[in-house]
């Protein structure tokens, strides 16, 4: 069996926030009715954890669910137990409306480090990082600079950016330069 | 720089994250159509001064295509609406005409 391996062997640069690729991680999309108590049900039933709020997201351990778009959900899990819970949560969903993909290989997965983290990120995106707005526990899709990305803020200094494998290198690169040395910004103190 | 509430997921989204569609409330006409109706569903379209219908999707965010009425002029934007409507939600027109009195666009008032 072949290993599953990640865009930049798990590259890592150290500025006033430290960026690092994250080793691959299960990832399933799962599109259906999320007001329904079998969509609910499922991810309950996949991952023991229930549905986030709008731009949010739940989780525990490595699995996690997060809020992709009124209709689909973003579940994380280990890249191994990914297909076998694509194939649950299938089987459970069984006669409902829905869809159900491992998508395991198609992002990228970046991590953010530091007190300044939020800064770097800021940089990059026209969505609202200031704290009042993005708090622990959001997950919110948008841009950073040219290419569409996910940040989902962990706690207050560690913040993960999805991006599709094919804008790795790029978002790498970006993540860098927005957190080298003499770029911190100061705008919101620690 | 336009900034539109996405009606979907809430979230005042800058024009960055936004793909534009064209203009609102096209009318598809189909092959049983005269060459006339179908020439004008294909090519001919609105360039207001003043007020607009537009078809927007928060593409770098919730995916979602919904509709924009704003002004050309001055930016305003009057209000945005999900996509799921033939026509411009009647709370909407009436605040147009609060700020726009005698104001038209195709057959809507
Ligand atoms: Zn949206």
């Amino acid at each position: 069996m072949s290993e599953p391996a990640s865009a930049l062997g798990g590259a890592v640069s150290e500025g006033f926030a430290r960026v690092e690729e994250m080793p691959p991680r299960g990832m399933i999309a799962l599109r259906g009715d999320l007001g329904s108590g079998a969509v609910k049900a499922a991810v309950k039933d996949a991952l023991s954890l229930d549905l986030p709020g709008t731009w949010r997201a739940t989780d525990a351990g490595e699995a996690a669910v997060c809020w992709m778009a009124p209709d689909e959900l973003l579940l994380m899990s280990s890249y191994a137990q990914a297909p076998e819970i694509a194939r649950k949560l299938g089987h459970f969903l069984a006669g409902e409306h829905h869809l159900v993909a491992d998508m395991s290989d198609a992002r990228s997965l970046f991590r953010v480090t530091g007190l300044d983290a939020r800064e770097a990120l800021a940089k990059l995106t026209p969505a609202d990082l200031s704290p009042g707005a993005f708090t622990p526990g959001t997950f919110r899709r948008t841009r950073l600079a040219q290419v569409p990305a996910a940040i989902w803020m962990r706690d207050d200094t560690v913040f993960e950016v999805l991006c599709f494998r094919s804008a790795a290198r790029y978002m790498f690169d970006l993540l860098t330069e927005a957190a080298a040395r003499g770029g911190e910004v100061g705008f919101w103190p620690d | 720089m336009l900034i539109l509430h996405c009606p979907y997921c809430g979230v005042d989204a800058d024009e960055t994250e936004l793909a534009p569609g064209g203009e609102a409330h096209l009318v598809r006409r189909g092959p049983e159509a005269s060459e006339d109706a179908f020439h004008d569903y294909l090519f001919v379209r609105e360039n207001p001064r003043g007020v607009h219908f537009e078809r927007w999707r928060h593409a770098a965010g919730c995916g979602k295509w919904f509709h924009a009425a704003r002004c050309t002029v001055t930016m305003e934007v009057f209000g945005t609406y999900p996509a799921q409507v033939t026509e411009p939600p009647a709370d909407l027109l009436a605040a147009i005409s609060a700020k726009r009195p005698g104001w038209r666009w195709r057959d809507f008032t």
